[in-house]
């Protein structure tokens, strides 16, 4: 079926090439929206455009049909050039109905594309809307180019010989409007109807109704001509290499199996499902032949404890969640650093506080991550700025955690964790191994162990597991004697372990990256940010550049310590910006350690920011 | 497996044993040290991890490795060391509180996963540490610092608790008792999967003689109810046995029934109703109480599981090649020299 898709001629259409290109999906969150998407993306991953996406659901799995508040969609930037964001407005929008018009007209572009589905617009689902007049029979869409689908009945007439019957028939209008804009923006088709054949290959009448749907919708452009013009993005000209597209919780997931192939310990991850982080769970427990053990708790308290255990009993400990769940993980990472055990803490940050807001993205666990514990108790954090550096991060994070015996805590977001982008895959060889060393034999006098004596350059104390002969030893969250281990309540060797376990955490700034600053160094301002406004950031601060203006950019990766060199580029600048999805937290830091009095530019509005928003804000600061 | 040749002072540590004078835990420690010494399995092949409490500084004596963690927490953490490391003995201290009241969750998904542990939870029905407040086994009624009129809490009864939660391993003992103390204890260490033991253990300063009924001279005559696997339940010199009767575990004269009508103890039974109906004989040690084990089944260990899931999938699969896992999702190359402007 692939071939009758491929040959349909399309020719009586002109093609337009655009460089780059926005489109939303906008349904119900019963419409599948997510996989037209991210079916769309792949096409175009395989086709060789550089991209990046943004989904963005409701919490609610199935929220009332036709209501606003359940409206999902999926918007994909994809362009022949390297770009850094899913784009601030779409150029095309699907709205499979009223609700996803309703919640999503606002973004169009002016004069862009608008592909609605005519079917889903009667009475009922108006009103759900709260629209008082179809806005197809009046003069609110002028201004767009409004492409009208009767896509339910089309989708009906498409799977007739199918065999799919009753609600399964309307499954499929995802793949015919899927199959429209294939048509409309020249995608290649043989990606999806491969990937439908793989997905749906043991239910054969449903792939054969998707494949039809997503054919009829192919055709649908051919036939009626839908459009003056159909449009193409040619291929980026990305750096040679082989890639793949890859969201964030996976690419994090490769990256802890990674971590665990170079350092040579087996992988185990202590886990609750918590949204958005049980997309890392998913992804490991499917590789069991790497040795990867996945544990799904009772609870987020016994995730993080097993996860303890793993780390005493010898693994590559890991646990994740998201800010509720590490919250109630709070005593058991102090516990962990108190034993002073490699571990890793992954928060996948969502829009807080409490449950909040569990699909949409947010960076406000910043101050938590640092200071959120009981007690004198830094540890090291790492953010991750774009989906595909997940993989690298994880790395970075198990090399800290096990060089320091630490827990490190590695931050990621909604925005992160399920978009998307290529990623030029890495030589694997050429990642450092992590050095790993088990302690093996006494270290005291008279064939004694001293848990707690330390590595003179890393103050890091020896990693004794069980089964180890001459090492038994019991560890605990009692204050311990510097060398023996042994529970000591000694004020003047409690001042001693304190200052040491806080020195040995900031000590790992001689070990890691200093930074480099993006742009004109030169500049007047200084743009500085952590983890996933890195896309915003630095599409900004082209725009900026564009308009002749100077501008230097600075992403931070390692939160705790703050890379050496950081204290010296700022005071490079006569002025800083710092954008957070949050109410000013890195911006407090930075005050409070260098007494620098940097600008906030601060948003919870449960999206990322819009370039706009922080070309707009370095403008402003500048004139 | 190698067997060593070990006294129990090979595990004793160097430290000072902290317990008041006089409390049930030396025993049990005795008891232990002895049990464990007696095996000849190799001392650093043993992890004892505990929670928080006076029970809880239990590893810090026992010359093997071990974790003092926090309260409440001692299952989960011992999970995390036993899934993954299947060569080692790992066994779990606790009390009432520890494991009944914050540790609650963790005690019975550990049972419902049958992970491989020895859970010893010293039931001293009270908080010692904290110095006198009632604890989730209680009595109701008990006058205590933080009950000056009288608890009005209902306590659990640990071991129906722990055949609710279907574990595989229940048994009950006394901190007085050695030789029952380590007859359990080898039963439990023989077990694959979670084995849950009750420890009556006195605390002489905050609830002394809680336990009088069953370890006191006269009255344990009476009291003591122990459990024989095969053999028919009778106890007071034989005077008294324990009939089913309605579907309840009744204590009658022995003199008024059938000897045929007389319960014989099964602990290998699949389900768990009759040992929990053992279990319901008495609500705390006040009156005639069941000792012994009070079922042992087999059933999959969860970390047996979970490591055969691993080799299965290597066996399937082959050893996990991350070059081609990173490629699992379809891949494109862009050539050298791209034709495309930027």
């Amino acid at each position: 079926m692939a071939d009758e898709i491929a040959t349909a001629d399309p020719s009586t259409t002109p093609t337009e090439t655009l460089d780059k290109l926005v489109v939303r999906f906008a349904g119900d969150s019963g419409d599948g929206m997510q996989l037209a998407g991210n079916r769309f993306t792949d096409a175009s991953a395989l086709f060789g455009n550089d991209l990046a996406t943004l989904p963005d659901f409701p919490a609610e799995i199935r929220a009332p049909a036709g209501t606003l508040p359940g409206v999902s969609s999926f918007q994909v930037q994809i362009a022949d050039y390297d770009i850094l964001t899913a784009g601030d407005q779409p150029d095309c929008l699907v709205a499979m109905n009223p609700a996803a018009l309703m919640t999503n007209l606002k973004d169009l572009r002016q004069g862009g594309t608008l592909i609605v589905n005519t079917d889903a617009f009667d009475e009922r689902n108006l009103a759900k809307a709260g629209y008082e007049s179809d806005p197809l029979d009046d003069d609110s869409l002028k201004g767009y180019r409004v492409i009208k689908v009767p896509m339910d009945d089309l989708t009906k007439e498409a799977v007739k010989d199918t065999g799919v019957k009753g609600r399964n028939v309307l499954r499929s209008k995802n793949l015919f409007a899927l199959g429209l804009m294939a048509w409309l923006f020249n995608r290649p088709t043989e990606p999806t109807v491969d990937w439908i054949e793989k997905k749906f290959g043991k239910k054969e009448e449903v792939a054969a109704a998707n494949i039809a749907a997503f054919q009829a919708g192919y055709n649908f452009g051919i036939t009626t001509e839908a459009t003056k013009n159909t449009f193409e993005v040619k291929p980026a000209a990305l750096k040679p290499g082989t890639y793949t597209n890859v969201n964030g919780n996976t690419a994090l997931a490769w990256g802890l199996i990674a971590a665990s192939r170079k350092s040579g310990l087996p992988l185990f991850y202590g886990t609750y499902p918590i949204t958005p982080a049980s997309d890392i769970l998913h992804e490991l427990s499917h590789h069991k032949n790497f040795g990867v053990r996945t544990f799904q708790a009772e609870d987020e308290i016994a995730a993080v404890g097993a996860t303890i255990g793993a780390a005493f009993a010898g693994n590559l400990a890991v646990t994740g969640s998201s800010g509720p769940g590490i919250a109630l993980k709070s005593e058991g990472i102090s516990l962990a650093f108190m034993l002073e055990l490699p571990m890793i803490v992954i928060n996948v940050q969502r829009g807080g506080p409490s449950t909040g807001l569990p699909t949409k993205p947010e960076q406000s666990d910043l101050l938590f991550s640092l200071y959120g514990r009981h007690g004198e108790s830094p540890l090291p954090v790492l953010a991750i700025p774009t989906p595909s550096e997940a993989f690298l991060m994880a790395i970075e994070a198990a090399r800290i955690a096990v060089k320091y015996m630490t827990p490190v805590i590695l931050l990621s977001d909604n925005s992160v964790a399920n978009a998307s982008e290529p990623w030029l895959l890495p030589d694997l060889d050429s990642i450092s191994e992590i050095d790993t060393e088990y302690a093996k034999h006494p270290n005291g006098p008279d064939g004694t162990f001293l848990p707690y004596m330390r590595n003179i350059d890393t103050f890091a104390r020896p990693w004794a597991i069980p089964g180890t002969a001459g090492l038994e030893h019991r560890v605990g969250g009692l204050e311990k004697d510097a060398l023996s281990g042994d529970v000591s309540y000694d004020p003047i060797n409690h001042q001693l372990m304190t200052d040491t376990r806080a020195w040995k955490v900031a000590n790992i700034a001689n070990d890691i990256p200093q930074l480099e600053v993006d742009g004109e160094e030169d500049a007047e301002i200084l743009v500085l940010g952590w983890g996933s406004t890195f896309g915003a950031i630095r599409a900004a601060a082209r725009r900026v550049r564009l308009d002749g203006h100077k501008v230097a950019c600075v992403q931070l990766r390692h939160l705790n310590p703050l890379p050496n060199n950081l204290g010296d580029i700022l005071r490079g600048y006569e002025k800083i910006l710092i954008p957070e999805l949050n109410t000013g937290q890195l911006l407090k830091v930075i005050r409070a350690e260098f007494l620098i009095d940097a600008t906030g530019l601060n948003k919870v509005a449960a999206e990322p920011f819009k370039v706009s928003e922080v070309s707009d804000k370095i403008l402003e600061m500048i004139k | 497996m190698t067997t060593r040749s070990y006294t129990r002072g090979d595990f004793q540590t160097d430290q000072e044993v902290r317990w008041c004078p006089g409390c049930g835990d030396y025993t049990i420690l005795a008891s232990v040290q002895q049990f464990v010494a007696a095996l000849g399995r190799p001392r650093e092949e043993f992890v004892f991890i505990s929670g928080i409490g006076c029970s809880s500084r239990f590893p810090y004596y026992m010359n093997t490795y071990g974790m003092h963690s926090i309260h409440g927490r001692a299952p989960a953490i011992a999970s995390g060391v036993a899934s993954t490391r299947p060569d080692l003995s790992v066994w779990v201290i606790t009390g009432d509180g520890d494991a009944l009241s914050i540790g609650g969750n963790h005690l019975i998904h550990a049972l419902r996963r049958n992970v491989n542990l020895n859970i010893l939870l010293f039931n001293n029905q009270i908080y010692g540490l904290t110095k006198g407040q009632y604890s989730p086994t209680s009595e109701v009624g008990k006058t205590t610092k933080s009950s000056p009129f009288g608890s009005i809490d209902y306590p659990f009864n640990p071991v129906s608790l722990a055949l609710g939660a279907e574990a595989s391993f229940v048994a009950r003992t006394l901190d007085m008792d050695r030789n029952h103390t380590q007859g359990v204890l080898k039963a439990a260490y023989e077990h694959e999967g979670s084995a849950f033991i009750e420890i009556y253990q006195n605390c002489n300063v905050f609830n002394d003689k809680a336990f009088i009924q069953i370890t006191g001279k006269e009255e344990r005559v009476h009291n003591r109810i122990d459990l024989e696997h095969g053999k028919p339940i009778v106890f007071d010199g034989g005077s008294k046995a324990v009939v089913m009767r309605d579907g309840e575990a009744t204590v009658v004269d022995s003199s008024s029934i059938d000897p045929t009508a007389i319960l014989v103890h099964d602990e290998t039974r699949p389900e768990p109703a009759i040992a929990f109906a053992l279990s319901r004989l008495s609500h705390g040690p006040y009156g005639p109480t069941p000792l012994g084990i009070f079922r042992n089944v087999q059933r999959p260990a969860y970390d047996t599981e979970l490591n055969a899931q691993l080799e299965k999938a290597k066996d399937r699969f082959g050893d996990g090649d991350l070059s081609q896992l990173i490629r699992s999702h379809g891949t494109w190359t862009v050539e050298e020299a791209s034709s495309n402007g930027g």
